[in-house]
């Protein structure tokens, strides 16, 4: 009896932990890879914080997110001041960008968003996929397109670092029973300064980056939270046998 | 002390109510664990009021400012986001905990004569619930904030000739904008909740003079001592203060591991679509309202347009949740808790049960031909355990319920 009562309940929590799972497939048709992402890996973030500043600030901004935060990375104030800040930024502004949006979106057709909780929105997995996602196609007005963001708008700024990939078709049948083409994989057509692997790893930190980036507060609430549920663990051992006290005279 | 507490009693009736609805409130000794969750219920608005005090603090309610200033609060505001996320996940604790007391009155008989404006008030607390929640999902003013706002006051728009005027009444304007925002953080911070103490106070006033209903179901007030008081009764204070201390904790465990491990609880308590700011020119390919209204959303789709009227949709949504106030006069059962009903009050809880959480799940999903039909099945069973209560509950057979209440 107990045992059934058992497996049921891990029927129960086995489902209700599937649940999120089947709402997210349900959306999302494409396969993505795993991000490691670790935001405590301070070495990993310094390193996504300088492609970052490099690379997407140029254009996307992370409006609330302010560069003084970065010390809760490891940096120090002059290191960031020295290395990340653009000229007119002091440590406390928040990582404006110079490109007026207008602009922008008359360049790319639209504005490039903001950045400070683009992994919360769309995922660190879609991010990491997205970022090691480009390949050459000459059809599209910046010659780039991404596997897992269609006809998207955004050049491949990494390119350099990653060189110029081309996707590899396979054969799939549709739903009426037609052969059409779908990508299999991405292949290395033109070396970059990095080697994939190499690549992998700068994309993984990035990410990394983004995913601290979008609540830096994480680390702190996962510390507090532990001795939080530690500390109510013990007290509910003092409040049952309070409980057991004050009702022994209950018949 | 004491002598500042003659000083109240003779200005201010303080010891009289303390005895009146804690030390000499006799409760019946035997409640289970289903009667935890009204208290719980008065922890989590005690909660959610002080956060959103804290969060008011702080938060704009702006359409250009608003999705900034809660970034400012998760970031820059010392321990914000310990107050944010106590807030986003009171929202659904509170639900939580309304539902599972909900679900005690039912299979317990609670909402039976002489509970009925017991019920029928905490049915009124339930309604400011929605509507707190409502208005307040739009204060952080993402993408899920705007368009769930957008689909739900286009809902009233389908009521006939009135609807339009009335939509746009409740926006402000002809599409949600800054004006809705503004008169939405009016309603969540002062006027619903004003009403909702208002409410609790009276629910509590009201199960104070008819006394608590128990598992057994059966009246503790037709046994009392020498002294007055149901023999099968022990007095609130201590005895039920130091049982809720234990309930509280447990309840605090599972909320803060919430909080602080997994505050999106996979999507479902902050979606993953409200970290985009409001785009009023964007649509999401599927928007859902946040779980709590998914059942009652279920049973909005399934019900077929109307010569191109969406109202029997709304008008049966609406129903759904205000059925609930019929309860006492559709239960013509003699015996009051489920221990001693016959087995078709079983077969047809269990049947609600079912439908109300398919219909949950059903309407955090997109639409499918497969999935509609499924809604409609789950509707009708929804809709046949309020109407055909009269029915299964007279003709069912019960057992005889004892004089006095039993232990287990």
């Amino acid at each position: 009896m107990k045992m059934s009562r058992l497996s049921f309940a891990k029927a129960l929590l086995t489902l209700l932990l599937a649940l999120p799972m089947t709402v997210l497939a349900g959306e999302e048709a494409i396969n993505l890879d795993h991000a490691p992402v670790n935001v405590d890996d301070h070495e990993s973030l310094q390193r996504g914080a300088r492609l970052f500043v490099n690379y997407c600030l140029t254009c996307h901004s992370a409006n609330y997110m302010r560069y003084s935060r970065l010390q809760d990375i490891g940096l120090t104030e002059p290191q960031i001041k020295e290395n990340l800040l653009f000229t007119s930024d002091k440590p406390g502004d928040t990582m404006h960008v110079a490109m007026a949006s207008d602009l922008a979106k008359a360049w790319f057709g639209s504005a490039p968003p903001d950045l400070t909780v683009i992994t919360r929105a769309r995922g660190a997995n879609w991010v990491y996929t997205y970022l090691r996602g480009f390949y050459r196609d000459d059809s599209r007005p910046t010659g780039w397109n991404n596997v897992v963001f269609d006809k998207v708008a955004m050049p491949h700024v990494l390119h350099e670092m990653q060189g110029e990939m081309a996707p590899v078709y396979r054969t799939e049948k549709d739903e009426e029973g037609k052969d059409r083409q779908v990508i299999d994989h991405l292949a290395l057509v033109k070396p970059g300064k990095m080697t994939l692997a190499e690549y992998n790893g700068a994309a993984a930190d990035l990410v990394n980056y983004l995913a601290w980036m979008g609540e830096p507060a994480k680390s702190q609430r996962l510390h507090i939270g532990l001795v939080v549920v530690l500390f109510l663990a013990v007290f509910a051992v003092v409040a049952f046998y309070l409980k057991k006290e004050y009702w022994k005279d209950v018949h | 002390m004491e002598k500042v507490i003659s000083w109240l009693d003779a200005r201010f009736p303080l010891t009289a109510s303390f005895k009146a609805h804690l030390s000499e409130y006799y409760a019946p000794k035997n409640f289970n664990f289903w009667y935890y969750f009204g208290s719980l219920a008065l922890l989590v608005l005690v909660l959610q009021i002080v956060t959103g005090i804290f969060l008011t603090m702080n938060y704009k309610p702006d359409g250009q400012q608003a999705f900034a200033s809660v970034e400012y609060i998760m970031r820059d505001v010392p321990l914000g986001w310990l107050v944010r996320y106590a807030h986003s996940t009171g929202a659904s604790a509170f639900f939580i905990v309304v539902y599972l007391h909900m679900f005690r009155g039912l299979i317990y008989g609670s909402f039976r004569q002489p509970r009925e404006l017991v019920w029928i008030l905490g049915m009124l607390i339930y309604l400011c619930l929605m509507a707190e929640a409502f208005f307040g999902y739009l204060l952080p003013w993402g993408q899920m904030s705007y368009w769930g706002a957008q689909v739900i006051i286009n809902l009233f728009s389908a009521i006939p000739f009135i609807g339009d005027t009335l939509s746009t009444l409740i926006r402000g304007d002809f599409v949600v904008s800054d004006a809705t925002l503004n008169r939405f953080f009016a309603l969540h911070v002062i006027a619903i909740p004003l009403i909702l103490v208002g409410l609790v106070a009276a629910h509590l006033v009201a199960l104070h003079e008819v006394g608590s209903n128990n598992p057994d179901g059966i009246e503790i007030k037709k046994h009392k001592g020498k002294d007055g008081h149901p023999v099968d009764g022990i007095p609130f204070h201590p005895y039920y203060t130091v049982k809720d201390i234990l309930g509280v904790t447990v309840f605090l465990i599972v909320f803060t591991a919430i909080l602080f491990f997994a505050p999106e609880m996979g999507g479902y308590f902050l979606e993953a679509n409200n970290f985009v700011p409001a785009d009023s020119l964007k649509t999401p390919m599927h928007i859902a309202p946040v779980w709590y209204f998914t059942p009652f959303y279920a049973i909005l789709r399934a019900v077929p347009p109307l010569f191109g009227s969406g109202f029997p949709g709304v008008a049966a949504m609406g129903v759904s949740v205000m059925i609930f106030c019929a309860l006492p006069w559709l239960d013509r059962s003699p015996v009051k808790s489920i221990r001693y009903r016959g087995p078709k009050f079983k077969i047809a809880l269990a049947c609600f049960v079912v439908a109300f959480l398919g219909l949950g799940f059903l309407g955090t999903q997109p639409v499918t031909p497969v999935y509609t039909v499924l809604s409609q099945v789950l509707s009708v069973v929804y809709f046949a355990f309020f109407l055909l209560m009269p029915w299964y509950t007279k003709y069912d057979s019960h057992k005889t319920e004892p004089e006095r209440v039993t232990d287990k």
